[in-house]
C-alpha cells in the first residue's frame, strides 16, 4: 500500500482553505485531480503550485487530489507540505513560499504592547487582514486554539503566514506549545522573522532558558540576525510564585503576561467579572515584571460582544499597573487603545515633567525639578512613556513641543 | 459585422460587443451615459369600459388557473410577476404551474426580480412553457442561463429600466399577475397588512398601468375598500385567491443582520467616515444604503456620526429596515422614501407613519420621465461583484463569468451625487478589483469612490472629492495601487473565464440601450 497523507478542510462551510490528499507512489509521475471554486481564474496557478511543491519536497510520483475553496497560495502550499509529510514523515525538505518584502519588519524591546490579537494558527482566513486593524501585536497561536492532531498543519500555516502575510506595523508574535513540545515549534518560526515568542504555562526559569537556548541554536544555524524576544505566560500558582525568576531568566524577556483561565482552574476556583480570585496573581505579575524591568501585560478579555465590559477591564488593568491587554477580535483593539490612552490631566502633567527634564539636561543639571519639587528619574521615565503613548494614540500632536509646551 | 450564433453584434460606446437584435426585436447599442434620445409616444393599454366589468365590483374568480384562462392566456404571451415577496414568493411558481396545466408554450416571464425560490421555472424552460426570462436571473436561474439552457436571450434591466421598457412599449405585458398581501374584490391592493405583509407594491405599478390584463392574487381578501390602495382596482381585470401567497419568514430578507466580520465592519466604518469627512454629511442631506451587512453597518455608523455632529437628513432612501425606521422615529431624518421594506419594522412604519413614503420605480428611477429623484440623493452606497481600474462595475456576473444576480435599482442609483462601492478587495481568492470587468453594468464615469479594507480609491474624475478629503486621515490610494496589492495576495491577476460564442443575456442601460452582453460559458 502506498502511503497517503491528507491535510486541510473541505465542505460547504469551508472558505479560503483547501483539502489536499497525497498518495506517494513508486512510479507514474504526478496525477492531479483538482476541484476548485476558482478553477477558471487560478486553475493553472494551483496546478503549478502543486508541481513546484512536490518537486521541492522531493516527491516525484504521486496521486494528488485538491478540493479548493479559494485558498490563497501560501495556504495551498502549507496544506500540500503537511499532506506530503503526513504520508512520508521522513521528508525533511520544506516548501517555502517566497518571503514578501513587507514581512521584513523589526521590533524593539520597549515598543508599545497595549493590544495583542490572538489568531488561531490553523485558520488562515483570520490572518489575512489582521494587520489592517493595527493591533500592537498579532499572535499566531500554535497552542490552545489548535487541535492536538492539527499541530503539524498549524506550524506550516504559521510559518508560511510569517513569510507572506502583511501584518503591517504589528509586532509578529507566535505562541508556541507548552515546553518541552513547544521547543519543536521553534524550528518552524525562528528563521522567519518572528519578533516575540510567547511561552505558555510557564512555571520555571529553566523553561525560559530552554527556549532561549534553542532559539540561539536556530539563529546561529540559519543566520538569523534580529533578536527573538520572549513573553512568558504565567498560568498557574507555581508560575506566580516563580514569576520574578521567570521574568529575569533571559535578557530576551521583554514582557510577562498572565493567563487567567488556566490559573483559576489551577486554584480550583471560578473566573468572575470582579476578579477578586485573581487580584493577587495579577499584582504578582505586575510587580515581578516591573522588578525585572519588563512590561506587565494583562490577560485576554474574551467576551467580544461586551465593549463596555472590555473598557472597564482595560481601565482596571491600567490601574493595577499593566501596560497591555490580550484580545481575540479586531473590534476590541480600538477599545483597548482608548483605555490605555492617558487622560488629558495625565498628559499635561507628563508634558511638564518631560520639558523640565529636557531643560535640565540642556543646562547640564543633574537634578530635575518642577516648581519646588524634585523629580526622580523613574518619574521622568514614566512621563516620557506617557507622552509617547499619548502621541501614539493621537491624543497629543507629535509636534507638541512647538505648540508652546515649554511654558507650561 | 461580427456575428454570434447567427445574431449580428456591434461594438457600443463602451467598447462592448452587443447584439443588434434581442429575441427578434431590434436593439440599440449603448451610446454613452446620457446620449440616447427616445422618440415617439408612450405605450398605452386598450380603452376599457365599465360595461364589461361587474357593477358590484366583484372581480373574484376561483383560482389562478381560472384567472389565467379568463385573461386569455395564449402561446408566446408575456406574463409578469413581482418580487415584493422576495425569496418567500409562491405566486410566480403557481402561475407557471397553472400555465403548464393549461398547456400554453413559449411564454416570456417578465419578473421585476427572481430569487432562488423560483428554481421550478427551470423545469418550465426545459419543457417549453417558458421561452426566456426578461428580468433578473438569480442563483440557479443564472447558472441555467449561463450554461445556455434558456431558449431565448435573457434581458437584464434595472428597476428603473423595467419601468422605462414598459412605458416606452419596448416590453408589452400581456398578463400581469400581482401578488397582494391585502386586496378587495375590486382589485385594490396593498402590501402593508396580512400574513404575507411586505410593505409596498411599487414594482407592480407599471404593470398595473400598462398591461393588457391585470390579475391580483391574494391570501387576504377583505371587503371593499382596501386602504391604502397602493394598486388601484380600476387597473385590475381579475382577482383571485391562494391559500398562501408567500412564506413570511422568507419575505423578510434576512439581510437585516449586522455583519460580524471585522473586515466588513471596517469597510462600513471607513465608508461612513468618508461621507462625513468629505462634507457630504451635512444638515439636510440625503443618502441611500442598500440591503446587506456592510450597507446596514454603514447606516449604523453614519447614524452615530450624525448624532455626534448634530446633523439631520432631509430624506433617506430605502430599502427600509429597523435602523432607518429608528432614524425616522428619532428625528434624524424627515422622510423615508421607500422602494421596498426589508423587515417588519419597515412594514409597520410604512403602514403607520405618513413620513415613511411608498415610492415606485416611476418616481425614483425611471430615466424616461421628467426627472427622477435618484439623482437628488447626495450619496448612495452600493455593492458590486467586480470593479475595474477605470471604475466600471459589474453586478450581474461573477469573475468566473457566471450570471448570478439581477441589477435591481443599482444602475439607477449611480446618478446620485456621490456613488460609493464599499467592497472587499478580494473574496476568498477572487480579486474584486480587476483590469476589466467581466460584464459592464455601470460606466466608471458614474462611480466615484471604491472603499476596500486596504484603502479608499477616488475616481480621478472627482477632483472635488479628492480635494475635500485631502488632509484627512482617510487612507486614500490610487485604484491601480489597490489592485496591485490584491493581485499580489491572490497570486497574480486572475485568468479570464472562457466563454462560448452565444449571447445568453443582454444587459440594458437605464435608457433601454444595450450596455453589454453575457456569453454562454465554455464547457
Amino acid at each position: 500500500m502506498n502511503p497517503v497523507g491528507q491535510a486541510g478542510r473541505r465542505g460547504d462551510q469551508v472558505r479560503s482553505d483547501c483539502w489536499i490528499s497525497v498518495e506517494v507512489r513508486e512510479s507514474g509521475g504526478v496525477a492531479l485531480a483538482l476541484r476548485s471554486k476558482v478553477a477558471s481564474m487560478y486553475g493553472d496557478s494551483i496546478r503549478a503550485t502543486v508541481e513546484r511543491g512536490l518537486a521541492a519536497l522531493g516527491v516525484k510520483h504521486a496521486a494528488v487530489e485538491v478540493d479548493d475553496a479559494g485558498a490563497l497560495p501560501f495556504v495551498l502550499a502549507a496544506r500540500l507540505e503537511t499532506a506530503v509529510k503526513r504520508a512520508r514523515p521522513d521528508v525533511k525538505a520544506e516548501f517555502l513560499p517566497e518571503a514578501k518584502p513587507w514581512t521584513a519588519t523589526a521590533t524593539t524591546r520597549d515598543r508599545f504592547r497595549r493590544s495583542r490579537l490572538y489568531l488561531p494558527g490553523n485558520e488562515p482566513k483570520f490572518m489575512l487582514n489582521a494587520g489592517l486593524h493595527h493591533p500592537d501585536g498579532v499572535i499566531l497561536d500554535l497552542e490552545d486554539s489548535v487541535a492536538p492532531h492539527e499541530k503539524d498543519a498549524a506550524r506550516a500555516i504559521v510559518r508560511n503566514a510569517l513569510r507572506v502575510v502583511d501584518f503591517c506595523d504589528s509586532e509578529r508574535m507566535v505562541r508556541i506549545n507548552q515546553i518541552p513540545s513547544g521547543l519543536e515549534d521553534l524550528d518552524w518560526i525562528v528563521p522567519h522573522n518572528v519578533h516575540v515568542v510567547l511561552i505558555p504555562k510557564c512555571e520555571s526559569d529553566d523553561q525560559v532558558e530552554a527556549v532561549d537556548e534553542r532559539i540561539e541554536e536556530i539563529r546561529k544555524a540559519r543566520g538569523v540576525k534580529s533578536p527573538v524576544y520572549l513573553m512568558p505566560i504565567i498560568e498557574s500558582a507555581l508560575g506566580c510564585v516563580k514569576a520574578y525568576k521567570i521574568a529575569k531568566a533571559s535578557e530576551n524577556v521583554v514582557a510577562l503576561t498572565i493567563g487567567l483561565e488556566d490559573y483559576t482552574a489551577d486554584l480550583g476556583t471560578q473566573r468572575t467579572n470582579e476578579g477578586r480570585e485573581s487580584f493577587w496573581a495579577r499584582s504578582v505579575v505586575v510587580n515581578a515584571a516591573r522588578a525585572a524591568g519588563v512590561q506587565p501585560i494583562d490577560t485576554v478579555f474574551s467576551d467580544v460582544a461586551d465593549m463596555d465590559g472590555l473598557l472597564a477591564s482595560v481601565l482596571e488593568a491600567k490601574a493595577l499597573g499593566f501596560d497591555g491587554k490580550g484580545c481575540i477580535h479586531p473590534r476590541q483593539i480600538d477599545v483597548i487603545h482608548r483605555g490605555f490612552t492617558p487622560s488629558q490631566a495625565e498628559i499635561e502633567k507628563a508634558k511638564r515633567i518631560v520639558v523640565a527634564f529636557e531643560d535640565a539636561a540642556k543646562k547640564g543639571l543633574s537634578v530635575v525639578s518642577l516648581g519646588s519639587k524634585m523629580i526622580d528619574p523613574p518619574v521622568v521615565k514614566r512621563a516620557q512613556r506617557t507622552v509617547e503613548l499619548a502621541v501614539a494614540a493621537g491624543a497629543l500632536a507629535a509636534s507638541w513641543r512647538e505648540g508652546g509646551g515649554s511654558n507650561a | 459585422m461580427p456575428k454570434a450564433a447567427g445574431i449580428e453584434l456591434a461594438k457600443n460606446a463602451a467598447g462592448r460587443l452587443v447584439p443588434l437584435s434581442i429575441n427578434g426585436r431590434e436593439a440599440v447599442p449603448y451610446k454613452g451615459v446620457a446620449a440616447h434620445r427616445p422618440t415617439g409616444r408612450k405605450a398605452a393599454p386598450a380603452v376599457a369600459t365599465c360595461a364589461d366589468y361587474p357593477a358590484d365590483g366583484n372581480k373574484v374568480v376561483a383560482d389562478v388557473k381560472t384567472a389565467l384562462l379568463a385573461a386569455g392566456i395564449r402561446d408566446g404571451m408575456t406574463v409578469s410577476t413581482h418580487h415584493h415577496l422576495r425569496n418567500g414568493d409562491y405566486v410566480a411558481n403557481a402561475v407557471f404551474a397553472a400555465a403548464a396545466e393549461i398547456g400554453v408554450k413559449d411564454l416570456v416571464w417578465f419578473p421585476s426580480a427572481s430569487f432562488a425560490c423560483h428554481k421550478p421555472i427551470i423545469e418550465h424552460m426545459k419543457n417549453g412553457v417558458v421561452h426566456h426570462i426578461e428580468g433578473s436571473m438569480n442563483g440557479p436561474l443564472g447558472e441555467f442561463t449561463s450554461r445556455g439552457g434558456m431558449k431565448g436571450m435573457g434581458v437584464l434591466r434595472s428597476h428603473g429600466g423595467r419601468y422605462q421598457a414598459v412605458q416606452d412599449g419596448e416590453v408589452h405585458i400581456d398578463i400581469a399577475v400581482i401578488a397582494a398581501p391585502e386586496a378587495d374584490p375590486f382589485g385594490n391592493a396593498n402590501g402593508v397588512r396580512g400574513p404575507a405583509a411586505c410593505g409596498l407594491l411599487g414594482f407592480a405599478l407599471a404593470d398595473s398601468q400598462y398591461a393588457d390584463k391585470v390579475i391580483v392574487v391574494t391570501d387576504n381578501l377583505i371587503p371593499f375598500p382596501c386602504i391604502p390602495w397602493q394598486i388601484h382596482g380600476n387597473h385590475v381585470d381579475i382577482v383571485t385567491t391562494m391559500p398562501s401567497i408567500g412564506d413570511p419568514t422568507k419575505i423578510i430578507s434576512g439581510t437585516t443582520e449586522i455583519t460580524k466580520s471585522p473586515d466588513r465592519l471596517r469597510i462600513a466604518e471607513m465608508t461612513a467616515q468618508f461621507v462625513r469627512d468629505a462634507g457630504i454629511m451635512r444638515d439636510g442631506f440625503s443618502f441611500q444604503a442598500g440591503a446587506g451587512g456592510t450597507a446596514l453597518s454603514f447606516a449604523i455608523y453614519l447614524t452615530e456620526m450624525m448624532k455626534e455632529a448634530g446633523v439631520k437628513a432631509r430624506f433617506v432612501r430605502g430599502g427600509s429596515n429597523k435602523y432607518l425606521v429608528e432614524m425616522l422615529e428619532q428625528g434624524l431624518t424627515d422622510y423615508i422614501l421607500d422602494g421596498q421594506t426589508f423587515d417588519l419594522d419597515g412594514v409597520r412604519s410604512m403602514r403607520d407613519n405618513p413620513r415613511h413614503v411608498n415610492t415606485s420605480p416611476f418616481t425614483s428611477y425611471n430615466y424616461h420621465g421628467k426627472g427622477n429623484f435618484a439623482s437628488m440623493v447626495d450619496v448612495v452606497v452600493l455593492g458590486a461583484t467586480e470593479v475595474d481600474v477605470r471604475f466600471n462595475a459589474n453586478v450581474v456576473t461573477h469573475s468566473d463569468g457566471k450570471l448570478l444576480h439581477g441589477i435591481g435599482g443599482w444602475q439607477n442609483c449611480l446618478f446620485s451625487g456621490c456613488t460609493i462601492l464599499p467592497i472587499p478587495g478580494f473574496r476568498d481568492r477572487i480579486p474584486v478589483i480587476v483590469d476589466e470587468v467581466t460584464t459592464l453594468c455601470g460606466p466608471g464615469e458614474l462611480i466615484d469612490v471604491v472603499v476596500t479594507e486596504r484603502g479608499i480609491a477616488i475616481n480621478p474624475l472627482r477632483q472635488d472629492l479628492l480635494k475635500a478629503v485631502a488632509g484627512t486621515k482617510l487612507p486614500i490610494r490610487p485604484i491601480e495601487d489597490l489592485k496591485r496589492e490584491i493581485d499580489d495576495i491572490c497570486g497574480g491577476a486572475p485568468a479570464k473565464p472562457k466563454f462560448g460564442e452565444r449571447v445568453v443575456a443582454a444587459v440594458k442601460w437605464v435608457d433601454g440601450t444595450v450596455i453589454d452582453s453575457v456569453r454562454q460559458l465554455a464547457e
